[in-house]
């Protein structure tokens, strides 16, 4: 992919999330915070790319170091996001 | 993605299908993650939303994993147990009070990741294939990188000292370094002078010192800032983390990354000036720091005013008796764990005919949203919790408004006091209900910006002096 794909995908991607999260409900904004936290850890791929390559050491120990840090991110995140949900309740009637 | 024909690679990609199957599976993973941030514009598909943003991870892990050679599955394996494991151990044990110390630590370690992929791509740009027919890291990627690595390091520093702060193990005060705006200036150009200095040279001692002088600015960024201003602290570094991933992302070329870290970045962004707009804060101001510094000014005259005071039996008469209660609960009422109580009495006040509902500021928490989840924990129906633009004006029919552990957001000066530190702050009319009952430990403390408030000497104000939970646990047994 050439630099201005990948730009375009970029300012694009801003607008969505413009939209997108001006729509979300102010009463969600701690698990907003927590699942972006969750999903901004998709930064596993280079932690896994650097952890699963052969050719240097010092590279591959940091991307388990990160590979580590990111998995903390991932479950805790969506986990303590799922938690928070679930206890959104409506009124009995 | 690893495609180009004038990139040289000598990693080996074990691709099990055409070209295109990775791409487009990153590509549905951002969809995902859109379709995550989407959910939340109601609780009740926001968790359907949750759901989708997991199997968006997933999909960008196997990708990942399927269409590389993997020369160390073990350790990835263990690295990922260990990693989990802390992260849903902590996840199922974290008190609701503490979510803006865990968000920040989440978001340090977001920083830190970035900054180590930064690094391993630095130290092997092979494997990452940004690298030229000479084997040199292309240009455009050392300055992404560059840019990458500075902001995951401010990331990590700046959420360290939040967490930090907000965890209580150092002062919520601002601390303030003589000619701090002057050090931060050098420092912030000095990290320019080396991220260009990296985008000529690509030597290893511009990359490292770029590295060390964003470690250092993200701690001279946020140790001014006052506890006061957390929120929007948090709120920016969850913008930073973002754009942190996005860089990464342009470094990899990777789509899932770059969608993901603009719709963080924008988040983060529009969070922070939600919170600048509910303080009425200018975002440089924030920056700048040192807000809640002069809290010392209070009048000493204020303390003297005369003010009613009543007791729990006098606050279960007047609610039992009344049509339309609205409680108004701030981050005291959370400090003293009285939530649940609260929910007691909200029921038995509703089992005698009152309406009852809940107003909610956006910096009634310490993070965006905080009050919200502490509220739901105690189960109180979310349809029954109400934000300040929607439920100001019903004050003027409310007979009685509670307020509890609140303090500035209900602050009349904010409207009328041009001198007052937080005018122009919007604030809830609680003053307009026909009887306010203001539950407050005692008369001398002020709010977190320092301020006294007038509310307290008004006619119909009545104050209950003592913990929060134990009058309400007392007005529940009065009520009872």
């Amino acid at each position: 992919m050439d630099f201005i794909s990948i730009l375009s995908i970029f300012v694009l991607s801003c607008f969505v999330g413009y939209y997108v999260v001006w729509s979300v409900t102010p009463s969600l904004h701690t698990p907003l915070m927590s699942v972006t936290n969750a999903i901004s850890s998709v930064i596993v791929v280079g932690a896994l790319i650097a952890a699963a390559t052969a050719g240097s050491v010092q590279s591959k120990w940091l991307g388990l170091v990160a590979v580590a840090l990111a998995s903390v991110n991932i479950f805790g995140g969506f986990a303590v996001t799922q938690r928070m949900l679930s206890m959104y309740k409506k009124r009995e009637r | 993605m690893l495609s180009l024909p004038e990139r040289h690679t000598d990693f080996v990609l074990a691709v099990t299908g055409p070209d295109w199957v990775p791409l487009l599976a990153y590509l549905v993973a951002g969809a995902c993650f859109i379709l995550a941030l989407r959910g939340l514009s109601s609780p009740e598909s926001s968790r359907r939303g949750n759901l989708t943003g997991m199997l968006g991870m997933t999909i960008a892990v196997v990708t990942t994993l399927a269409t590389h050679q993997l020369a160390s599955l073990w350790e990835i394996g263990i690295a990922i147990l260990v990693g989990g494991g802390i992260g849903l151990v902590t996840a199922r044990r974290i008190q609701m009070t503490a979510m803006p110390q865990l968000v920040a630590a989440f978001h340090s370690l977001v920083g830190m990741a970035a900054v180590l992929v930064g690094a391993a791509a630095f130290l092997n740009p092979s494997a990452f294939g940004i690298v030229d027919r000479s084997g040199a890291i292309l240009a455009v990627s050392r300055i992404e990188m560059g840019l990458g690595v500075a902001i995951g390091a401010i990331t990590f520093s700046g959420s360290v000292i939040a967490f930090l702060k907000l965890n209580g193990n150092m002062s919520g005060k601002p601390i303030l370094l003589p000619a701090r705006h002057w050090i931060n200036l050098a420092v912030g150009l000095a990290i320019l002078f080396f991220l260009y200095g990296f985008f000529d040279s690509a030597s290893p001692l511009d990359f490292w010192t770029l590295a060390a002088l964003s470690f250092a600015i993200g701690f001279l960024l946020i140790v001014p800032i006052g506890g006061a201003d957390m929120p929007v602290v948090i709120s920016m570094l969850n913008s930073y983390s973002g754009w942190a991933a996005a860089a990464m992302g342009f470094t990899l070329h990777n789509t899932a990354m770059i969608i993901t870290g603009a719709l963080v970045g924008s988040s983060g962004a529009i969070l922070s000036y939600i919170m600048c707009k509910a303080m009425n804060r200018s975002f440089i101001s924030v920056i700048a720091g040192g807000f809640g510094a002069v809290a010392s000014g209070g009048e000493a005259a204020a303390i003297d005013r005369p003010y009613k005071r009543g007791s729990a039996e006098d606050a279960a008469f007047l609610m039992s008796q009344a049509d339309k209660v609205i409680i108004v609960p701030g981050y005291g009422m959370a400090v003293s764990q009285a939530q649940h109580a609260l929910r007691e009495m909200a029921d038995q006040l509703k089992k005698e005919g009152v309406e009852v509902k809940y107003a909610i500021h956006p910096v009634a928490g310490r993070m965006p949203g905080h009050m919200n989840v502490l509220l739901a924990e105690a189960n109180v129906p979310y349809d029954e919790v109400f934000e300040l633009e929607d439920i100001n004006s019903e004050f003027a029919t409310a007979d009685v408004a509670f307020v509890i552990g609140a303090n500035d957001v209900t602050n009349p000066a904010a409207k009328t006091d041009k001198s007052s530190p937080i005018y122009g702050m919007p604030v809830l009319d609680v003053e307009k209900a026909r009887t306010v009952l203001f539950v407050k430990r005692s008369m001398g403390g002020v709010g977190y910006a320092g301020v006294d408030n007038e509310l307290f000497y008004r006619d119909n104000t009545m104050m209950l002096l003592a913990d929060a939970k134990k009058m309400v646990e007392e007005i529940v047994k009065s009520l009872g």
